[in-house]
């Protein structure tokens, strides 16, 4: 069972799983912090997404605006298939930024392994791949 | 490396949920997380449109994607950002919906219509019943897997990063460019930006984002008086001391509770813009102009004075500038032979200093009880088991954090970090500090205690930095420190404040002052918001977390002031309650983004075999409320992790309670 204490302005209570086994009279309001989607209810691309993940706001932000944006109201069939040249823009500004759309995992593994092989100075027989 | 936009009608709603609030901290790279898209109903439900695809210059895409697919499935890695998935559909050849994990790099690449023929690799295909753009991809081919140190990773073919010439060659060298490549721009390059950012820490980060997002084309100009990019605090009191990497502290990469690597740096060096090109880039982009100090702004000319005579004339002005350590008027007057050995700890810089000293083995005191000292105070407990050394950490309270937590829970903090191997000396201040002959400080406390210590860091709070106050005629507000602001965060016209630096109106809570990194990300993106026209108030409710080592930890959320009275409510922790085992879940160590990730809704109750009721008075896990004029105004979630979006809704709701203990039900404390 529960118990309660009080410590001066501090009131402490112990609950068991059954204590809050039962459904709680407190509710809450509706959330009206709209969690932000990629798309918005009026069908419009919401660029500050984080799933974008910073797609559209790093150095090639604009060519992949312009590419999804391209595809999202693509009415070609297939789909994009209107696309091709924004997505060459796209696809081209990002190779001209490798450290930051490359694959950033191997990347990080391979400096970390330099530093080991720095360090080790010279074996680097078996540490060479872990891969996550 | 490829980029998958898949549509397809439903999944819009569940994928985007765990997203909802910027993600800002994400690294930046979205490593490629496969960009889905998933408009509501209008395309056709039949699986996956074919994207336009074009091949990246290199061109991409090598069929066996095997282990791959897995990850793209799961929640996303720390590092990368959420994706928004949507359920791949059975046609599709796997190759297409498995961009190589998350982490991969983007790829443009379309998914084999028809068939699931590899595309090969010698002849750039576009693989599409559209116009195929072969002809146009004549760049040279290059695999990441013929990449150095790499050669048995079958997993790479997948990846094809599109390297090209001279980008390749900093790649190893990477991170040390991002340290060491600096202040060789000559700044009078620029003389007038869009977009002025004056400080270059989270805030900064989470503005530029913001403005980025709404504004395209936007060129902003970031003042870094430190000299370094942008880079996030919080792992220089946490992970970077349980990191055992011996190059951690040069590296300054970390790992994450749940073992994953990631550097402290927001972006890569690559991803600013140089500074001489900022100005002409069609596109815009984000400069950072190292070393220099921003003296004086006036707000009316919108103009900025930096410390080397240079002026550069702004549209729109964000003040970042965040705090500095304060220190203690015993160290202030205390010369150099003393002062050598003193941390004030808050930079990069600093935490390179201690670490090399921690490396030494000697004994460091700690001066604080707060969130810095008490945090540094169990890394240093735990990096003194392999160096011999040891800790003390000393404060006046009866406590650690006894600001912050009720008193039960202070003496149970206090233990906590006593077992992580601390020696804790409680009610002292520090009254004089000298230098022995011996090359060490001895510290004298009014109860008349002395010690001996070979150094001393001082974490005893943050001094807003408001110089420009004087300089620029800006409000400093008397009770709370930090430049004033309205609920926009908006001092003057075209001039916001936000982070530590800002005294900012909150329209739920009045008027406060924030200094924890959760808060640099919300206003930062608020400020950044507003300088793009938004002219919205602060309403999303900044969160703070506190870890103490892997084991302990809490998330907080409000204003959590040990004065006022609180009611907590707990539970019995099991192994699953941990930081550790929260960042292992989420895969996220910036604790202000788990609960984006994690799934906000507590599960029903589940309901195991009755066991009999607990009554030790055990602290294992709980929900703290702090209460004023009995509304609730705080809560600390106590080894309760991923439930923040619930105690966000109670203090915004800003209801008294008859029953608070009816509203720890809310978090579902015995589940997991």
């Amino acid at each position: 069972m529960s118990y309660c204490k009080q410590e001066g302005k501090d009131r402490v209570i112990f609950v068991t799983e059954e204590d809050h086994n039962g459904p709680t009279e407190v509710s809450l309001p509706q959330d009206d912090e709209t969690p932000a989607g990629l798309i918005q209810p009026d069908g419009d691309i919401n660029w500050a997404c984080p799933c974008l993940g910073g797609m559209a706001t790093g150095p090639c932000g604009v060519e992949f605006r312009e590419a999804f944006t391209c595809f999202h109201y693509s009415t070609a069939d297939p789909k994009g298939s209107d696309c091709l040249e924004p997505f060459r823009q796209m696809s081209d500004c990002m190779a001209q930024y490798p450290n930051v759309y490359g694959n950033k995992e191997d990347k990080e593994e391979e400096n970390a392994e330099l530093a080991k092989e720095m360090s080790t100075n010279g074996e680097q027989t078996e540490q060479v791949s872990v891969k996550a | 490396m490829f980029i998958l936009f898949v549509s397809q009608g439903e999944s819009t709603e569940q994928s985007t949920t765990p997203t909802q609030e910027t993600l800002l901290e994400v690294p930046p790279v979205v490593e490629s997380s496969p960009v889905v898209e998933s408009p509501p109903v209008v395309e056709s439900p039949p699986v996956v449109e074919t994207p336009p695809v074009v091949e990246s210059s290199p061109v991409v895409e090598t069929p066996p994607v095997v282990e791959s697919s897995p990850v793209v499935e799961n929640i996303p890695e720390a590092d990368s950002s959420p994706v928004v998935k949507s359920p791949p559909e059975t046609e599709n050849p796997p190759t297409v919906e498995s961009p190589p994990s998350v982490e991969s790099p983007p790829v443009v690449e379309s998914p084999p219509v028809d068939e699931s023929s590899p595309i090969n690799e010698e002849s750039p295909v576009v693989k599409v019943e559209s116009p195929p753009i072969e002809s146009e991809v004549t760049e040279t081919l290059e695999v990441p897997t013929a990449e150095p140190p790499t050669p048995e990773e079958p997993t790479q073919p997948v990846v094809v990063t599109p390297v090209e010439g001279p980008p390749q060659e900093s790649t190893p060298a990477a991170e040390t460019v991002t340290l060491t490549a600096s202040s060789k721009q000559s700044p009078e390059v620029v003389t007038h930006v869009p977009y002025l950012i004056v400080g270059a820490g989270t805030t900064s980060v989470a503005a530029f984002r913001a403005i980025k997002a709404r504004d395209a084309k936007a060129k902003v100009l970031i003042v870094s008086a430190e000299g370094e990019n942008p880079y996030m605090r919080p792992p220089l009191s946490k992970e970077l001391w349980y990191t055992d990497e011996k190059e951690a502290a040069k590296t300054l990469r970390f790992k994450q509770w749940n073992g994953k690597e990631r550097s402290i740096y927001f972006e890569h060096e690559e991803y600013y813009t140089p500074l001489p090109e900022l100005s002409t880039r069609e596109n815009g982009g984000i400069s950072v102009l190292k070393g220099r100090t921003v003296v004086k702004v006036d707000a009316h000319k919108k103009r900025v004075y930096m410390d080397d005579g240079t002026e550069v004339t702004y549209d729109k002005c964000l003040l970042a500038t965040g705090g500095r350590p304060k220190t203690l008027a015993v160290f202030e007057r205390a010369g150099s032979e003393v002062t050598d050995k003193v941390t004030l700890f808050r930079s990069v810089a600093d935490f390179q200093q201690l670490h090399e000293v921690a490396g030494k083995g000697g004994h460091i005191t700690i001066i604080g009880g707060g969130f810095l000292g008490s945090e540094l105070a169990c890394a240093l407990g735990y990096k003194t088991k392999s160096t011999k050394g040891s800790v003390t950490q000393v404060y006046p309270e009866y406590g650690n954090m006894a600001k912050v937590l009720p008193e039960y829970l202070s003496r149970w903090t206090t233990d906590k970090v006593k077992s992580e191997g601390v020696d804790i000396i409680t009610h002292s201040t520090v009254k004089d500090v000298t230098t022995t002959p011996d090359g060490k400080l001895k510290l004298s406390f009014d109860t008349g205690k002395e010690i001996k210590t070979d150094h001393v860091v001082l974490a005893v709070g943050l001094e807003p930095n408001v110089e420009l106050a004087t300089t620029s005629g800006l409000e400093v507000d008397e009770n709370h420190g930090g430049f004033r602001v309205n609920a926009e965060l908006e001092a003057r016209s075209n001039l916001w404040v936000a982070g530590d630096a800002a005294c900012f109106y909150d329209i739920k809570l009045g008027r406060r002052r924030v200094e924890h990194h959760d808060h640099a990300i919300v206003s930062g993106r608020l400020a950044g918001e507003n300088m793009t026209g938004a002219g919205k108030p602060y309403w999303h409710q900044s969160m703070f977390w506190s870890d103490l080592g892997p084991e302990v930890g809490y998330e907080a959320i409000g204003i959590v002031d040990a004065s006022l009275p609180t009611v907590g409510v707990f539970a019995k922790a099991t192994a699953k309650d941990t930081p550790k085992a929260v960042v292992e879940a989420t895969g996220e160590s910036l604790r202000s983004e788990t609960e984006q990730i994690a799934d906000p809704s507590p599960p029903m109750y589940h309901s195991s075999s009755p066991h009999s009721p607990q009554t030790g008075e055990d602290y294992g896990k709980g929900v703290v409320f702090y209460l004023r004029d009995n509304v609730v105004v705080g809560i600390v979630l106590w080894n309760v992790f991923n439930r923040m979006p619930i105690a966000r809704k109670i203090i915004k709701d800003g209801k008294s309670y008859d029953d608070l203990n009816e509203v720890a039900k809310l978090f579902s404390l015995h589940s997991e």
